[in-house]
């Protein structure tokens, strides 16, 4: 076990892999509870676009990660709202919709592009075993930037995701919160992503929040439990991945996928026999 | 525009947005295009499971496709309120897919990896004869069984609680309608492209449900849309061949979609 401190690429790993993991729970958890894992999934494709538009115009990529990020958050906070509250029905549409015009620009991009964009592989499943300090020092920044905002508008934004009716009645700036979110959910996921990959940063976003809503309804330990199942799911993925040379995509998800079982069995058998 | 490729490109992608365009309407309405966006995702794990077993690639890929979409709705009623079930599901799909293309290139599969690449991002312009015949017959397919449940669905869909009471089987035609879906996802990945798929499913269907309230008129329109998307989008995928043919039908389908936003935003 020791062996896995040695090198310094496995302790930045390690850092980069915790911050994600409690960043990427704690956005996830609201996500889940705002019934919004589309616009999550969504959200973290975007990387496609950002990543070959930041190579074609000579940009830094986590700049086109950002960028395509916040469009896309903000045209599926626009199209989502119908008279100034959520339409499920063109939520689904539209996040559909941002999602592929994010892959038909991807492409027009990348077919543009005449360079090869070599990092197409860790785009998909991440390069946690090459991460630098200065990555770190990012995701810690956008981290704790992420965590401040669900510190101050949690609330609200827990009272607005309940009962939107009534939260607006009470004056809760409830378009505005919809909107603020989604960005919030779109930086969160554009950090995470240039870590994990596109298939990681959705993985972690919806399992652990998932199953801790099996197991509690509460807020304070809802989000306890979320973290702690995203620490769990992130460190022995990172250290099976390590130890048996598999990508670590397979370990996280079949991790995070069992847990979410053996929530919902648990939830199932305290209902049959409580 | 007497190539074969061209012709097939129009036939094939026309068979697509018809079936697309019809199920994907009941979708929006449904709220349930995630479900489509998964299930495009776990094509590419049934093609690689069915690779890995040397069995047709196709077996595994609507294998996949439907016993996945039918278990979305055995998820409970929940689904429609809630995605997070589909979202852990179709990660974890998708996390085995990754072990599957982990397994394949450190087996003997020179090969066979160019099929299954072939069968995951199939381009329209590289349809075959075989291929349009077959995407013809499976579209006609799924807009007759669209056509038998279209009622009850949208009975279902309006009012749950009633149509249940009513005594309308809500479980199985919400199993049924995913069902087709999977045909749908599966068919259209391998033809068309996952990113056709979706583009075809969400977009138009989301202009119609902007455009009328009328289930009628929206399955027309939807469908309408989604067959000027690929008409248009091969047209000028063709004369301008640096384009993606897929790129260039998605983002005319987009620019339905934002041209009925424009016109009802102003109302």
């Amino acid at each position: 076990m020791q062996q896995l401190l040695v090198y310094p690429f496995m302790v930045s790993a390690l850092e980069a892999g915790t911050i994600v993991a409690v960043v990427a729970a704690v956005a996830g958890w609201f996500m889940v509870l705002r019934r919004q894992s589309f616009a999550g999934h969504t959200l973290s494709v975007m990387s496609f676009p950002g990543a070959s538009g930041a190579a074609l115009a000579g940009w830094p990529l986590p700049v086109g990660y950002f960028v395509a990020c916040a469009v896309a958050a903000v045209a599926i906070a626009g199209g989502s709202l119908r008279r100034g509250a959520r339409d499920r029905r063109q939520e689904s549409a539209v996040i559909g919709t941002v999602q592929v015009a994010g892959f038909a620009l991807g492409f027009v991009f990348l077919s543009r592009y005449n360079g090869v964009l070599e990092s197409l592989e860790s785009l998909l499943f991440g390069s946690f075993l090459g991460i630098t300090r200065s990555q770190v020092e990012t995701l810690l920044g956008v981290g704790l930037g992420t965590l401040a905002f669900f510190a101050v508008a949690g609330r609200p934004l827990l009272y607005a995701s309940v009962d939107e009716p009534l939260a607006r009645a009470h004056g809760v700036p409830v378009r505005l919160l919809h909107v603020a979110f989604l960005l919030v959910l779109g930086l969160a996921v554009a950090a995470t992503a240039q870590i994990t990959g596109v298939l990681l940063v959705f993985a972690l976003l919806v399992a652990p929040a998932a199953a801790a809503r099996q197991v509690t309804a509460r807020i304070g330990l809802g989000l306890a439990l979320t973290a702690a199942i995203g620490l769990v799911v992130t460190w022995v993925g990172l250290g099976l991945a390590y130890f048996t040379d598999r990508s670590s995509g397979f370990y996280v998800t079949t991790l995070a996928f069992g847990i979410y079982l053996a929530a919902c069995a648990g939830r199932w058998l305290a209902r049959r026999f409580a | 525009m007497t190539q074969e490729f061209v012709r097939n490109a129009l036939i094939g992608g026309s068979a697509t947005a018809l079936a697309s365009g019809f199920v994907g309407y009941f979708l929006v309405l449904r709220a349930q295009v995630f479900a489509g966006d998964a299930l495009s995702h776990v094509a590419f794990t049934g093609t690689l499971a069915a690779a890995l077993a040397g069995v047709d690639l196709r077996l595994g890929l609507f294998a996949a496709t439907v016993l996945v979409g039918v278990a979305f709705s055995a998820l409970g009623g929940r689904v429609r309120e809630d995605d997070a079930p589909i979202g852990v599901v179709f990660v974890w799909v998708l996390g085995l897919g990754v072990l599957f293309l982990d397994l394949f290139n450190r087996g003997a599969g020179g090969s066979n990896g160019v099929i299954a690449s072939r069968t995951l991002f199939g381009s329209i312009f590289s349809l075959t004869a075989a291929q349009t015949e077959v995407a013809a017959v499976i579209a006609v397919g799924i807009v007759g069984g669209m056509v038998a449940i279209a009622r009850p669905l949208l009975f279902i869909t309006a009012a749950p609680a009633t149509a249940a009471a009513r005594g309308v089987r809500v479980g199985l035609l919400g199993a049924a309608f995913l069902g087709l879906l999977g045909i749908d996802a599966g068919e259209a990945t391998q033809a068309v492209g996952a990113l056709l798929l979706l583009g075809l499913l969400a977009a138009p269907a989301g202009a119609a449900a902007r455009l009328t309230a009328s289930p009628a008129v929206g399955v027309a329109l939807s469908t309408g849309f989604a067959l000027a998307s690929v008409w248009i989008g091969i047209t000028i995928a063709y004369l301008d061949s640096s384009l993606p043919p897929s790129s260039a039908i998605v983002s005319v389908a987009v620019a339905l979609y934002a041209a009925a936003f424009l016109v009802t935003a102003r109302r």
